[in-house]
C-alpha cells in the first residue's frame, strides 16, 4: 500500500512495473508450460534475448539517472557495466572447476594455455558467490567513487567530462585486452558451465535469470523513483539546472554528485552481472567506448530525466537493432546514427516527450 | 619569497599552527560587540594585473543597511565574491564578526554561516515550483544522507508559507519559478535568501529590470528586512537607492571614494566629479 501511494502520481512508472509483473508471468508460463508444438510456446532463445533487454534497460536507468537528473553525461557507464559483468564472470568461470577442457580444478583454461602455474591473488574469493555479489557492487562503485572524487572536485564538468569517461573506459578496454592482465585477454571470460548448482543451459535456469532481471529493473526503478522524489532528487536537478546557485545555498555540490555517480556505477554493475550468465560471455568489447555511447542514444531516444523513458529506450532500440542486424546487417550503424540525429533535432525530450505531448494536445 | 614567508609563518612559536586549532562554529561565536559584523581591510584583488579591488576597507554594522554605488567595473560584484568566498583576494583580511575569518572557509561553509547572496543575474532553479525553491534554500541539515530522507516538518512548512507571504508571492508557489516575471524571480530569490535564516544580505542590483511598482515594493521589502538582518544592496538606480539609504558608501576603481550619507555623498565633490557629475 506504500507502493501505490509511493507510485500514485507516475502514470509511466505504474504502466513499467505493470508490464514487467505480466512478463514474470506470462514468459515463464508460455516457456515452461506450453508444449513446444505449440504456436504460443516462447522458445528459449527468445526469453534469454528479453532478459539481456531488461539488463540493458537497468543500465540506461542508471545513466538516466546522472545524466536526466544531474546533468552529468557520463559516456563510460559501459566499463561499469562490463567490470560487474567481469565480476560475475570470474565466479562462474571458476565455477567449471575440472570440467574445463584443460581438466585443471584450480585454473581456468585460459590459464593453463598461458602456462601460468597457480592462481593470481585477485582472482581468490570468487568460487565463493557471495564475494562475487559482493565484487559486482563494490568494484564499479569504488572505480565510480575514486573517478568521482577527482574528476568533481576539479569541477570537471560538461563535455570535458564526457571525454574523460570515453578515456576511462578505452583505457580499461584496452588493459582487458592484454592476456598478462588475467582475465582472458581479447577472449574474454565464456564457456560457463553452472550457477549456483544450475545448468545454465537448463530452460529453468533461464527462465530464473530472467526473472533476476525483472526484479533487479524493478527494483533499480523504485530505488531510483525514491531518490528523484526525495528531496536529495530535488537537489541535484537543482545543481544541473544551476550548479554555482546550487552552492551558494549551501549544498556540497560535489558530494552530492559523488554519491548519486557511485549509485549509478552500482546499478550498472549489477546489470553487467545479470548480463553475463544469460550471454554466456564477457570479453573487453564491453568496454569498447561505442558501446557507451549507443547507451547515452537510447536513453535519448526513450526521454531522459523520466527514469521510464530510459528503460523504454533500451528495450525499443535494442529491440530494432536485433531486427535490423538479422535483417540488414549493414545498415544498422547508419540508422543508429539517423535516430541519434533526428531524436536530437526533432524530440529533445525522447518518445516520451512525444507522448506527452499528444495527451496534452488531446486533453 | 612566498614559499619563504609560510616558512616563517610555520615556525612562529607564539602560537599553535592553524591546522591545530579549533574551527570556530559560526553561530554561537560570531561575535558583533564592537558594532561592524562585517571587516573588510585592505582588500586587494587582481586580475592579470588588473586590479578589481585595491586596498578596500569596509565595515557593516550589524542590522544596518548600507547601499554601495559605483560606476561600472568599480568592483562591487568582486567584493561580493571575496565576502562569499568566490575570488579569494591577493591581500587583505576579510572577518565575519570578530573571530571567523572568511577567507579559510569554503563557499557552502559560509552561506550555511549566514551569509547570503543575490546575484546580479538572478537565478532561481526554474525547474523546480516556487514552493521547491523555498524548500531547498531552507535552514537545514543540508549533508547527503540527511537530505534523501528529509521530511518537511509542520514549523518548516509555516516558515516557508511566511516568507511566501513575505515576498507576495502566495499565489504562485506551485508555479515553475522558470515561468516567473523578471521581478517576481528577483524577489523569489530575496525569499530564498531568507530561508536561510542569514545574518548578512548581499544583494546585487536587486531592481535591475523591474517596473516602478515593482521597484517600490523591493524597497519596502529590503527595509523591512533591515534591524533583524544586516543587508548591503548593490544597485546603479539612484532613484532606488535614494528612496531606501541610510548611508551610501561609493566604490571607484576598487576602493572606497566616500562615505555617508544620501545627502554627504552627494555634495561630495570628488563624487560628483567621478560619477554624478557626468
Ligand atoms: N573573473 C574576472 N576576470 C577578469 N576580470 C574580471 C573578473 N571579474 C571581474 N573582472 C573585472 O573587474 C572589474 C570589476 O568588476 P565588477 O564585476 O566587480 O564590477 P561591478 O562594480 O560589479 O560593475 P557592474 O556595475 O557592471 O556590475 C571589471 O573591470 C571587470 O571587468
Ligand atoms: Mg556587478
Amino acid at each position: 500500500m506504500l507502493l501505490t501511494r509511493f507510485m500514485h502520481s507516475d502514470r509511466g512508472g505504474s504502466i513499467l512495473l505493470g508490464l514487467l509483473l505480466l512478463a514474470a508471468i506470462l514468459v515463464p508460463l508460455l516457456n515452461l508450460a506450453v508444449p513446444e508444438s505449440s504456436p504460443l510456446h516462447l522458445p528459449t532463445y527468445t526469453v534469454t534475448l528479453m532478459g539481456k533487454y531488461l539488463c540493458y534497460a537497468l543500465l540506461a536507468l542508471a545513466l538516466d539517472l546522472v545524466w536526466g537528473y544531474c546533468g552529468i553525461l557520463s559516456l563510460g557507464h559501459g566499463a561499469f557495466f562490463a567490470l560487474g559483468g567481469y565480476a560475475m564472470g570470474m565466479h562462474l568461470m571458476r565455477q567449471v572447476g575440472d570440467r574445463g577442457v584443460y581438466g585443471n580444478p584450480e585454473l581456468p583454461d585460459f590459464m593453463v594455455f598461458l602456462n601460468w602455474q597457480e592462481l593470481p591473488w585477485y582472482w581468490y574469493g570468487f568460487d565463493m558467490f557471495w564475494f562475487a555479489v559482493l565484487m559486482v557492487l563494490l568494484i564499479p562503485g569504488l572505480l565510480a567513487f575514486v573517478f568521482g572524487w577527482f574528476a568533481f572536485r576539479s569541477r570537471v564538468t560538461g563535455v570535458y567530462l564526457s571525454i574523460m569517461t570515453q578515456a576511462l573506459t578505452f583505457a580499461l578496454m584496452l588493459a582487458f585486452f592484454r592476456n598478462e592482465m588475467g582475465f582472458g585477454g581479447n577472449n574474454g571470460l565464456t564457456d560457463f558451465k553452472d550457477i549456483l548448482g544450475f545448468s545454465l543451459q537448463a530452460d529453468s535456469t533461464r527462465i530464473g535469470l530472467f526473472l533476476a532481471s525483472v526484479i533487479a529493473l524493478a527494483g533499480g526503478y523504485l530505488a531510483c523513483r525514491f531518490i528523484v522524489n526525495s528531496k536529495f532528487g530535488r537537489v541535484i536537478v537543482a545543481i544541473r539546472d544551476a550548479e554555482t546557485r546550487t552552492r551558494f545555498v549551501g549544498y556540497q555540490v560535489e558530494r552530492y554528485k559523488l554519491w548519486l555517480f557511485v549509485f549509478s556505477a552500482v546499478l550498472a554493475g549489477i546489470a553487467g552481472a545479470l548480463y553475463v550468465p544469460q550471454v554466456g560471455i564477457i570479453n573487453p568489447g564491453e568496454f569498447a567506448p561505442l558501446n557507451s555511447i549507443e547507451l547515452a542514444i537510447w536513453v535519448a531516444v526513450g526521454g531522459r530525466g523520466t527514469l521510464y523513458g530510459a528503460a523504454a529506450g533500451a528495450l525499443l532500440v535494442n529491440y530494432a537493432k536485433t531486427y535490423l542486424t538479422a535483417a540488414m546487417p549493414e545498415v544498422w550503424l547508419f540508422a543508429l546514427g539517423a535516430l541519434f540525429v533526428l531524436v536530437t533535432i526533432l524530440l529533445p525530450k525522447g518518445i516520451i516527450g512525444l507522448l506527452q505531448r499528444r495527451r496534452e494536445g488531446s486533453a | 619569497m612566498k614559499s619563504l614567508d609560510h616558512l616563517r609563518e610555520t615556525m612562529r612559536r607564539d602560537r599553535v599552527f592553524d591546522f591545530m586549532m579549533p574551527r570556530i562554529a559560526f553561530d554561537p561565536d560570531l561575535d558583533t560587540r564592537h558594532g561592524p559584523i562585517l571587516y573588510l581591510e585592505d582588500v586587494t584583488v587582481s586580475f592579470d594585473g588588473f586590479k578589481a579591488l585595491n586596498g578596500l576597507t569596509l565595515y557593516i554594522d550589524d542590522g544596518e543597511l548600507r547601499c554601495i554605488i559605483g560606476a561600472n567595473g568599480a568592483g562591487k560584484t568582486t567584493m561580493m565574491d571575496v565576502i562569499t568566498g568566490k575570488t579569494r583576494p591577493d591581500s587583505g583580511s576579510v572577518y565575519f564578526g570578530q573571530r571567523i575569518d572568511l577567507l579559510r572557509r569554503s563557499e557552502t561553509d559560509i552561506a550555511q554561516g549566514g551569509i547570503g547572496r543575490k546575484f546580479q543575474k538572478p537565478t532561481v532553479f526554474e525547474s523546480h515550483s516556487v514552493y521547491e525553491n523555498l524548500e531547498l534554500a531552507m535552514a537545514s541539515n543540508k549533508d547527503v544522507w540527511p537530505t534523501l530522507f528529509a521530511r518537511l516538518s509542520g514549523a518548516e512548512r509555516d516558515r516557508i508559507d511566511e516568507v511566501l507571504q513575505t515576498i507576495g508571492l502566495g499565489a504562485e508557489s506551485r508555479r515553475p519559478a522558470g515561468l516567473l516575471s523578471h521581478g517576481q524571480k528577483q524577489w523569489l530569490e530575496i525569499g530564498m535568501l531568507l530561508m536561510q535564516n542569514p545574518r548578512v544580505l548581499l544583494v546585487d542590483e536587486p531592481v535591475a529590470g523591474m517596473t516602478g511598482q515593482e521597484a517600490e515594493r523591493t524597497a519596502e521589502l529590503l527595509t523591512s528586512l533591515a534591524g533583524e538582518h544586516s543587508v548591503v544592496v548593490v544597485e546603479h538606480d539612484m532613484e532606488f537607492v535614494r528612496s531606501i539609504a541610510r548611508k551610501v558608501t561609493v566604490l571607484h576603481e576598487g576602493s572606497v571614494l566616500a562615505e555617508g550619507s544620501m545627502t554627504e555623498v552627494q555634495s561630495d565633490t570628488r563624487v560628483i566629479e567621478v560619477y554624478l557629475g557626468e
